[in-house]
């Protein structure tokens, strides 16, 4: 036996967990890792174009793994939205791993993007993007569970894409036993290992907020993640699009629901939202006092 | 696919009343774990390479004698890091005794080259600062690799088809700093079709993949102990081959 490098190791690693798929698709790299599987990037040579390949890790015995990733790729066949990354085939491979084959997405994750600290309008846009595809899924039953901004995909050309779906609870039931989630962006009834509803991705996403608003943000945006992320699921906004109803009338200079302001900072947005037609007001009135003025008045 | 019957462990055979059981069974336990052993006394406790070498067989003589594997409890940790745990304990005990003159054992159910494993300790790559199950398991993960490695050469060549392992050698084998040579230049090199190429080296893979798998059952005394094994071995890492997520 010869002595095998780090660097082999982790040759064979990845020469171990290769998958062998059909002609059609060319595996060429290693997109990503996750945490039942490995994300590939391959040419389809039908249709002569990349995509990605989510291959599970091992197949096993009770094959639960197998079915959450089956699961998975279902939700996103059957969640048709800009917002979420289509899948375009699904099987099983020769060794008995399941795989899903998906639009390849290029483009950086939402904590890299927020850490190059875009402008605040940006930032609140692509949020807003996100509002859009969770609010989506919430309609067509399903609730995501692991909303992160590790989970959420920016192009770069604006599209924003919300990722694994694998810890996903699709309607009501849930045969997913174990806790999911991530500490930080999972509300206490998610901690439980109970079945949640909707009211748990908007707590996730009220954390989300908090990162993309940045560490100063005005109080009527502290608020609106505030309430998003109340222990109790009937103080938060009761569904993503009073949330995402929020987040807009913010981003108008309208009042939200989460704050009440003072007077000065009502007046402050009132200045930011009609700034230009106050600011010809007061030229007028400035001209016509000089012109008064002049006049000998 | 197909999972094998439910079989016993390695850990469960050394219970067995079988003789020739139990020894096949604590030479698979020595010959995974003796080199990760001697180099974890080597980096982490800082022996010297004769010391390390007699230790190490203290250490299994050691288990044998007292029947520790006994008294492992799958419930409560993972059987490589039971040994590692015990490792610590024994090398601390023999550190305080000084047992120097007692060192060594009668070790013969596996051959070990410490000179092997000496020479392989200037190669090493880890920080000694690692964590020290880290370390552990890197040792371990290369010994089982080795292994493996060894195990698709002798089945390929078994089989009559060394040209075979050699396509896999030259790509996932290749040297330190060596760039992998393409499918078209080793198929000219070896006097094959690129399609040939392709179909020994996803042969090959296979097949390692399933050697890796069977010595992962082996050595882990339940099947959730080896799915969770299997899933660290073959799956999550940190990405390293694209910045793109799909």
């Amino acid at each position: 036996m010869s002595w095998i490098s780090d660097r082999t190791i982790d040759r064979l690693r990845d020469a171990a967990a290769w998958p062998e798929l059909d002609g059609r698709y060319a595996i060429t790299g290693v997109a990503g890792r996750g945490g039942m599987g490995t994300v590939f990037v391959a040419r389809d040579h039908v249709l002569d174009r990349d995509v990605a390949v989510k291959v599970l890790d091992i197949a096993d015995r009770k094959g639960s793994r197998v079915a959450r990733l089956t699961r998975e790729a279902h939700i996103l066949a059957r969640l048709d939205h800009p917002g979420i990354v289509p899948v375009h085939d699904a099987g099983v491979l020769p060794d008995g791993r399941s795989f899903y084959v998906m639009k390849l997405v290029r483009g950086r994750r939402l904590d890299e993007v927020l850490a190059a600290r875009p402008p605040q309008a940006v930032r609140l846009d692509l949020f807003a993007r996100v509002l859009e595809a969770v609010a989506f899924a919430h309609a067509h039953g399903v609730v995501h569970r692991d909303l992160k901004p590790e989970n959420i995909m920016a192009g770069d050309f604006g599209e924003v894409f919300v990722m694994d779906w694998g810890v996903a609870q699709d309607g009501a039931a849930d045969s997913e036993p174990a806790v999911v989630g991530t500490p930080g962006f999972m509300p206490p009834e998610q901690e439980g290992a109970g079945v949640v509803d909707r009211r748990a991705d908007v707590f996730a996403l009220g954390a989300v907020l908090k990162q993309v608003m940045g560490s100063d943000p005005s109080p009527a945006l502290a608020a609106i993640a505030v309430k998003a992320q109340h222990p109790e699921p009937e103080a938060r906004y009761q569904s993503v699009e009073q949330l995402a109803a929020d987040i807009a009338r913010f981003r108008n200079q309208e009042p939200v629901s989460a704050y009440r302001e003072s007077l000065r900072e009502r007046a402050l947005r009132l200045y930011r939202r009609y700034e230009l037609p106050i600011l010809l007001l007061l030229a007028y009135v400035v001209m016509r006092f000089v012109l008064l003025v002049a006049a000998g008045v | 696919m197909s999972f094998p019957a439910t079989r016993l462990s390695v850990v469960e055979r050394t219970r067995s009343d079988d003789e020739e059981i139990r020894r096949v069974a604590w030479a698979t336990i020595i010959e995974a774990y003796w080199k990760p052993v001697y180099k974890y006394l080597r980096l982490k406790w800082s022996l010297g390479p004769d010391e390390a070498a007699d230790l190490t067989q203290e250490f299994f003589t050691t288990i044998l004698e007292k029947d520790l594997v006994e008294r492992y409890d799958p419930a409560r940790a993972r059987f490589r890091t039971y040994l590692r745990l015990c490792l610590d304990g024994f090398a601390s005990n023999a550190r305080k005794a000084e047992r120097r003159q007692k060192r060594g054992g009668d070790v013969t159910l596996v051959p070990l080259d410490f000179q092997t494993a000496e020479g392989e300790m200037a190669r090493h790559e880890g920080s000694v600062d690692a964590d020290v199950d880290e370390l552990f398991y890197r040792e371990w993960v290369r010994a089982l690799f080795e292994r493996a490695v060894a195990d698709l050469k002798q089945h390929a060549g078994q089989a009559g088809r060394p040209i075979m392992f050699e396509v896999f050698a030259r790509y996932d084998l290749a040297d330190e700093g060596e760039s992998r040579p393409t499918y078209a230049v080793m198929a000219r090199n070896l006097g094959l079709t690129a399609a040939t190429v392709t179909n020994h080296l996803a042969a090959m893979r296979r097949q390692f993949r399933q050697i890796v798998l069977d010595r992962l059952r082996d050595l882990t005394s339940s099947e959730d102990e080896f799915e969770a094994e299997a899933a660290r071995l073959l799956g999550s890492r940190s990405s390293h081959s694209s910045r793109d997520k799909p």
